[in-house]
């Protein structure tokens, strides 16, 4: 059951502008706090209306301005749930279970009861959502929107609100309560470790516009624009003289990079994940870059360091720039510490990320881009 | 202390019957009139929730006597209002005991309304969303989600408008007047017997007054203490 939302509303500081779509059951969408993420999932419920488009999912049409179609959020079956699992604190977790239900007295305690087993609640029942610990909360919530039988379920920064390590076993958790969910799962968050983890297939949004989409992996490894690859982890970035087709100068880094494969010729940044660097002692090859190192940063189980590219003499435009990140992990921090901070970091050219500063999609025409611009205005 | 017995034996008790009564039904209908135009209030755009706020709110900041002067205005035998009431209907407001049911009312009624309205609003609104993704109609989110969670606000709301009702005096006296055993409440009993300079009378009105408000709002208290314990909020 496909996912299609092709919408636009207009928020405080920005117009949200989303089109995407996806046959796949698991789909993230991945932003910084304030990008337009949440709205979008709400608007996929119904909670919001956009100003105009479309949203179709789980196999219904379910908002068109045009058509004038826009189901209201108690017939769309999409469940939500929310970041603060939006438990109704006056009632018990039995109740809560049973809030959405229809049909017979006997029905809902039969649905409750399965509900209850299955999201090991077992115990629970006559309980307050007050009296439950948070990996309990997320059980009944889910457990509620489950029982509900929705087509789709959203997921709102389900672990934003967690300490690190809770939320590994809930993410861990979640993920087992969803593997025989059959429907759609679309989940919104800041953490790209998250959606990693979760998505099949993924969505980058910036400021309210999508940035990148595709497949998971493949969106890592070529996020393609400036912006999904930062949102993607990726730290260091330079902008690029392209030389010819294997060679470009990375000006905020200073060095001249050769690469196996062809840069096309629309790349204006060069991309590079701290943890890709590989440290060389001795002669100086291609690829390498001679540093000064900046500082250190300490991790329990990574040291981070910041390099400043050496220049030939004081170069202005080293002003500004910000310093290269190289992150080093443990296992290869003891090499470093006994032979110590090496000559030369190397680029590894398989890893350098080719990337534009707008990612212009096949899917968003030009047309819509003018428009965007006149409602700004 | 003998003449405080001497007095109690032969006190007229219908001051405490007409107060506990009218305070009783103003309580009830402020009650349903408060919670229905706190929903209407806090689903309304900013502006209209202005406007509508103001109107409810001010029979609490004027005066008791402009709230009098405007009920005479509305429901007295010689306007129009109160002629076709009386002439259509046969109700009769002015110096009544209905005149102080209304006259509570209209004085307590913001209480009730203020107080649901602010419980209301401190509600998580994605409890309201919650309950629209699970499929629950608007009535049930209303009375199965909103109340209860909004429940003692609104409990603390009836309390306090039971206790302004029981002891209003101002619009009470300008519309209903001071009929003993009609429309004679406590607090007009107190103002009346004042005036005589019998302040022992005056006094056990007063005690009797008191020691009412505060049971109320201990019993209130101790229930929805009892009630709430287990429930956590943000």
């Amino acid at each position: 059951m496909p996912v299609r939302v092709k919408i636009r509303k207009k928020l405080d500081s920005f117009l949200l502008d989303m089109e995407f779509q996806s046959e796949s059951r698991r789909i993230g969408i991945l932003g910084a706090s304030g990008c337009g993420k949440s709205m979008t999932l709400k608007c996929i419920a119904g909670i919001e209306t956009p100003d105009e488009g479309r949203i179709e999912a789980g196999g219904r049409l379910l908002f068109d301005k045009e058509e004038k179609v826009n189901l209201r959020p108690q017939k769309r079956n999409v469940g939500y749930l929310f970041q603060n699992y939006a438990l109704f604190p006056t009632m018990t977790v039995e109740k809560n279970i049973a809030a959405g239900l229809k049909g017979t007295r006997r029905e809902k305690e039969a649905r409750v009861r399965e509900m209850m087993r299955k999201f090991q609640l077992k115990g629970l029942g006559k309980r307050l959502p007050g009296q439950l610990s948070g990996g309990q909360q997320q059980r009944v919530a889910l457990a509620r929107i489950m029982a509900y039988e929705p087509d789709v379920i959203l997921l709102d920064e389900p672990f934003s609100a967690l300490d690190m390590h809770l939320r590994d076993r809930l993410q861990q958790e979640l993920m087992e309560m969803l593997a025989d969910y059959t429907g759609t799962v679309v989940m919104v968050s800041h953490n790209r470790d998250e959606l990693y983890r979760f998505s099949e297939e993924m969505v980058v949004i910036d400021e309210g516009h999508v940035a990148a989409a595709g497949e998971t992996k493949e969106l890592f490894q070529n996020p393609v624009s400036r912006e999904a690859a930062r949102l993607t982890g990726c730290k260091n970035f330079s902008r690029i003289r392209r030389v010819d087709a294997h060679t470009a100068e990375a000006a905020d880094w200073g060095v001249t990079l050769h690469t196996e494969r062809e840069i096309p010729e629309d790349v204006q940044w060069f991309g590079y994940r701290a943890h890709d660097f590989v440290p060389v002692w001795g002669e100086r090859g291609e690829n390498m870059l001679r540093f000064d190192l900046e500082s250190t940063a300490l991790l329990p189980f990574e040291r981070n360091y910041y390099l400043r590219p050496e220049r030939h003499g004081d170069n202005e435009e080293c002003e500004g720039v910000q310093p290269i990140c190289w992150f080093v992990q443990r296992g290869k921090i003891e090499e470093l510490d006994s032979r110590g901070m090496p000559d030369y970091v190397m680029f590894r050219e398989e890893k350098l990320l080719f990337l534009k500063d707008q990612c212009e999609q096949d899917s968003s025409p030009g047309m819509l881009r003018q428009d965007r611009n006149e409602i700004e205005e | 202390m003998e003449e405080i017995m001497e007095i109690l034996k032969e006190l007229d008790w219908s001051p405490l019957f007409i107060s506990v009564k009218t305070g009783i039904v103003a309580t009830v209908i402020s009650f349903f009139l408060g919670i229905f135009a706190a929903r209407k209030a806090v689903k309304a755009s900013p502006g209209k929730k202005a406007v509508i706020d103001g109107i409810l709110t001010l029979p609490m900041v004027l005066p008791p006597t402009v709230a009098g002067f405007f009920l005479l205005l509305l429901f007295s035998r010689r306007r129009p209002f109160g002629e076709f009431l009386f002439d259509e209907f046969g109700f009769k407001v002015v110096q009544t005991w209905l005149g102080c049911v209304l006259a509570a009312t209209v004085i307590a009624f913001p209480l009730m309304y203020r107080n649901s309205r602010a419980a209301m609003e401190q509600i998580d609104v994605n409890l309201v969303y919650a309950g629209r993704t699970l499929g629950m109609s608007e009535i049930k989110i209303f009375w199965e989600i909103i109340i209860p969670t909004a429940g003692p606000g609104i409990a603390s709301g009836t309390v306090l408008t039971f206790a302004r009702a029981l002891g209003e005096y101002g619009a009470t006296s300008m519309l209903a007047g001071n009929i003993p055993g009609k429309t004679g409440t406590i607090s007009q009993k107190i103002a009346m017997v004042i005036q005589d300079g019998d302040y022992l009378t005056a006094g056990i009105w007063v005690a009797v007054v008191m020691v009412i408000a505060f049971a109320v709002i201990f019993l209130m208290n101790l229930i929805s203490g009892r009630k709430m314990k287990n429930i956590r909020r943000w």
